[in-house]
This record gives C-alpha cells, sequence and structure tokens, in this order.
C-alpha cells in the first residue's frame, strides 16, 4: 500500500511508537524510515546512543525509548524529514515536526494539521519554532494538538505568505 | 599542443573528487567543466543527501559542492581549472580539442579522467514538445540556479528520487503540484520522498501515465490514463488535469559520446542506464589511462559518484607513477563504502547492472 500511496496506514505507523503509552509521557522521537536506504545519520548524530542501523547503512533504524529525551536532533538531521517528537502533556499531545518552507510559523498561531494522506485532521497552537543555525534551514515547529490526534498527526500544512 | 599530466573532464561530484586524491598524491590536475562554475548538479540539490557521514549525509548538496571546491583551493598552480570550455573531440592518442568561447585549443594529456555524467531521458507522448513540457532537472536549474519560476501547476512524471525531490521543491517554492503519476505499479524512489509530498496532499497515482498534452501555444491542460498490466492505456479511464507545466523524470542516460570517440568499447547494460564503458575494477576503460566514475559508468547517486571519483583518482595516480601504498587502507575502505550504497532494495538495478559487468564489489 505505502509502496503504491506514499502513505503508512495505522498498522504499519502505529508500531513505530513506544508499545507502553506512558513512555510517550516524555518526549520521544517517532521515526518513520519504513523501506531500506543506505542512510544513517538519525544513528550518527544521536547524542545518547538511542538509534541503533549498524555498520550496513542500510539496515532500518532501531530506536531505544529508555535512552531517547527526545531532544530532537535526530528529527532535524533525517534528509527523509521522518521523524518527529511526540510527548503527551495532560489532555494534549505536543508535536514537533521539521519544516522547511518560507515564511517560518509564528509563535501563538493557529495551523492546519494534516494526516499521513494530507487530510486536515484539526488545528493545533504553535508553540515555538526552533530553528538555531545547527539545524541547517530543518525547522522543528513545536505545536500542541488535542491529545487524540497523537498518532495520526503527520505534519502542519504549509503556511501561506502573508502580503 | 597543451601538455597537462591528468585531464578530468566534467567537475561535478565525481570529477571533483578524482581531482582531490590526484592533488593530494601530488599529480598536476586540469579540470575542465562547460558550466561556468563547478560542481556540476550539485548546485541545484538544496536538499540534504542520504548516505553516512563519510558522503556527507544530512548536508545539502550546494554545501557538499562548496565543501569539495574548497578543498581543492589549496593545491595553488599543481590544479588549472578550465571552466566553460566544451570538449569536442576526444583521440584515441589521449589528445583532448576544447572549445572555450570562440577559441579552439588542443591538450595531450598522460591520463584521462571522464566524469561527464548524464543526461535526462523522455517519454514520447502527443504534444510532448509543447512550451511547459520539461524535464525535471531543467526545472530545477531554473528554480534553484536561477531564481526562475517555471511555471504555477506542475503535473510531475516519474516518482524515481528525483522526481519527489523536485516535486518537494516546486512546493517550497510555493509552485502548485497536481499529482505525480508514475507508469510502474510501485513508487521507485525512497519512500520517505514520497510520504514527504503526500502528506502536504500531492496525489502519487501509481499505473497512471500521461496520454497527451493539450494547449496550441503552451500546455494547457494534461490527459493521464491509467495503464494495465502490460503497461498499455486504459480506454475510458482518461481525465484532464489544469496544468501549465509538465516535468518529465524518467530517468537518465549515461553521456558516454566522448569516450566512443575515443575509441572505449562500450556496452549496453539497461540497469545502469543504457550505453556505459567497459571498465575494470579499477574503473579503467579499454584505452589505457583512460578512466570513467560517477553518472557516466552508471546511473547511481551522488554518493557513489563521489566514493567512484576518489577511486578513480588513486587509481590514475598510481598508473602515472606515484606512490599510493599509504593509501591501500583508504582504497579498501573506499570499496567497502561502495557496496554499502549498492546494498538494499534500492540499488537492486545497480547490482544486477554490475553483475552483468563481472565486478560485484
Amino acid at each position: 500500500m505505502i509502496d503504491k500511496t506514499g502513505i503508512a496506514i495505522k498498522a504499519l505507523f502505529e508500531k513505530e511508537f513506544p508499545e507502553n503509552e506512558e513512555t510517550l509521557n516524555r518526549p520521544k522521537a517517532i521515526i518513520e524510515c519504513y523501506k531500506e536506504i543506505p542512510c544513517n545519520p538519525c544513528e550518527t548524530s544521536c547524542p545518547f546512543d538511542a538509534i541503533t542501523i549498524g555498520e550496513d547503512i542500510n539496515k532500518r533504524p532501531d530506536i531505544d525509548f529508555d535512552k531517547c529525551t527526545g531532544c530532537g536532533i535526530c528529527a532535524y538531521s533525517c534528509p527523509g524529514l521522518a521523524i518527529s517528537i511526540r510527548q503527551f502533556k495532560e489532555d494534549n499531545a505536543e508535536l514537533k515536526f521539521p519544516y522547511e518552507f518560507s515564511p517560518r510559523p509564528r509563535t501563538g498561531q493557529t495551523v492546519n494539521v494534516v494526516d499521513r494522506s494530507g487530510e486536515v485532521i484539526t488545528t493545533g497552537e504553535v508553540i515555538n519554532v526552533i530553528d538555531k543555525s545547527k539545524q541547517n534551514k530543518t525547522a522543528l515547529v513545536h505545536i500542541t494538538v488535542d491529545k487524540a490526534y497523537m498518532y495520526d498527526a503527520a505534519a502542519i500544512e504549509v503556511v501561506k505568505n502573508e502580503s | 599542443m597543451k601538455q597537462r599530466e591528468v585531464v578530468i573532464i566534467g567537475a561535478g561530484p565525481g570529477g571533483l573528487c578524482a581531482a582531490q586524491k590526484l592533488l593530494e598524491g601530488g599529480a598536476k590536475v586540469c579540470l575542465i567543466d562547460r558550466n561556468a562554475s563547478l560542481g556540476g548538479q550539485l548546485i541545484k540539490q538544496t536538499h540534504k543527501f542520504f548516505g553516512s557521514e563519510k558522503q556527507y549525509a544530512s548536508k545539502r548538496g550546494i554545501d557538499i559542492m562548496e565543501i569539495l571546491i574548497s578543498s581543492l583551493t589549496q593545491y595553488g598552480d599543481q590544479l588549472e581549472i578550465m571552466t566553460e570550455t566544451s570538449v569536442v573531440g576526444m583521440y584515441s592518442d589521449k589528445v583532448i580539442a576544447c572549445v572555450k568561447k570562440d577559441k579552439f585549443f588542443k591538450i595531450q594529456a598522460q591520463s584521462i579522467i571522464l566524469a561527464t555524467g548524464a543526461s535526462e531521458k523522455s517519454i514520447p507522448f502527443e504534444n510532448n514538445d509543447l512550451p511547459g513540457v520539461y524535464a525535471a532537472g531543467a526545472v530545477q536549474t531554473l528554480m534553484n540556479e536561477y531564481g526562475v519560476k517555471p511555471g504555477d501547476n506542475v503535473l510531475m512524471v516519474g516518482s524515481g528520487n528525483i522526481g519527489l525531490i523536485v516535486s518537494y521543491q516546486l512546493m517550497q517554492a510555493g509552485i502548485n503540484v497536481k499529482a505525480l503519476v508514475e507508469a510502474a505499479p510501485s513508487i521507485s524512489g525512497y519512500l520517505v520522498h514520497a510520504s514527504k509530498i503526500r502528506r502536504l496532499g500531492v496525489d502519487i497515482l501509481t499505473n497512471t501515465s500521461v496520454k497527451r498534452a493539450i494547449g496550441s501555444e503552451q500546455v494547457k491542460q494534461v490527459e493521464i490514463w491509467d495503464l494495465d498490466p502490460t503497461w498499455q492505456g486504459i480506454e475510458g479511464s482518461e481525465r484532464i488535469l489544469d496544468v501549465d507545466t509538465i516535468c518529465i523524470s524518467v530517468g537518465l542516460a549515461p553521456l558516454t559520446e566522448l569516450l566512443q570517440q575515443l575509441g572505449a568499447e562500450v556496452r549496453y547494460i539497461k540497469e545502469l542506464g543504457g550505453n556505459v564503458p567497459v571498465i575494470d575494477k579499477r574503473y579503467e576503460t579499454t584505452v589505457k589511462g583512460v578512466y570513467a566514475c560517477g553518472d557516466v559508468v552508471g546511473i547511481e547517486e551522488a554518493s557513489s559518484a563521489m566514493v567512484e571519483g576518489k577511486i578513480t583518482g588513486l587509481n590514475a595516480l598510481e598508473d602515472l607513477g606515484y606512490d599510493i601504498r599509504a593509501s591501500r587502507l583508504e582504497m579498501k575502505a573506499l570499496h567497502e563504502e561502495l557496496k554499502f550504497l549498492r546494498d538494499g532494495p534500492h540499488a537492486a538495478k545497480v547490482r544486477a547492472g554490475y553483475l552483468k559487468r563481472g565486478m560485484l564489489t
């Protein structure tokens, strides 16, 4: 299915989340890299050795949620923009998505949140935009949404130019 | 006639990496490129590269270009750079005929490395010569190198990495990508690239192709249709999309013409993109002292071109009589890097090609 449409179905992406939902009370990196490709910046960028690919860089990444701090370095290092940072916070889910469009969203702005097929499923509020020079132009947009969207949210819709 | 020790034709990732190794080893290098600046196609690669740290993974192509070029500046007179120079003829005695602006001249080389890259393939459909039908790489050059918007509404044809990446870059430039069609039953590029454009709303339609472009002076619309399992269009499945740009990304063909003029043997290997030079494990062609690296020896990623460039540079250095014993371990490691880059399901075609070549490293 994903081979034909580019859309990961629930049965596929659910496996990339921690088995125990309570793990997500702390921020964790969710890696959606379903096919073996020769690539390993997620592993080499992680300061906590939480991600393992190994010598053969074609292997899929394996994440140790006990070691992952949700720092977000892998999320802006991944060339495929396949990593998000997710955490439950009371009745909300706080999500950080990589974002490579200009202009960046503003703190406090309401943005449309899409699922893996690009459908708008809800709105979220931008908590902040992390966009340091070491991120090499891949910003992380930190948003808060209703916790019901923890799993289905995949990105924010591109913010249009205000002119 | 000018006499030169090593001439490298093509200053993309392969040629630049070959130059680096030759200069490090002490050879005098003449680097020729038909463009105004060095770097080949890297200049328009605004996305982050895959691979491992050794191939600058996670850095953007345009930044890798800067790194490769700046590594050459320390060599002063050891390196001669000829930009805006086209090689228009090659002879079996390693004489290279060049044209720079209106000036014609010849170079006698001891060794030659061909890193000429590839050109974009196209597909036949009605009206495919209308203005508004572009090759994907051309659109990328227009947008990222010259800052020109190619159109407002685009249909992308082909789901290889170039089609997927250029779709994303079109969206970054504020251009609407209406859909991406792929004739094959599944997406051929990396799924992470496909998912990236899908979640931003681009329909990816497999088993689908272009039937015809519609318009008189320029593209106004495009008619697409479903393909049956034998790749024939299905009557009645046609639908029309309002687009002003059709972007073709259906693969690359190695640029082997210069090698053929020189008398180097080429062979048709479909999996590597068409006619490719016959080479040995050292990337030497059938003409002694003439080597090839990068897309001209077989279509792969820029990461493989860089590794091949280094291997080729070291081998040319050895044949010129330089001592490369200190680089033995490095050479071994480079072959190991290539092996990993050609591993995994996405490189199955490349492996099949190298199997035919009898040099699966």
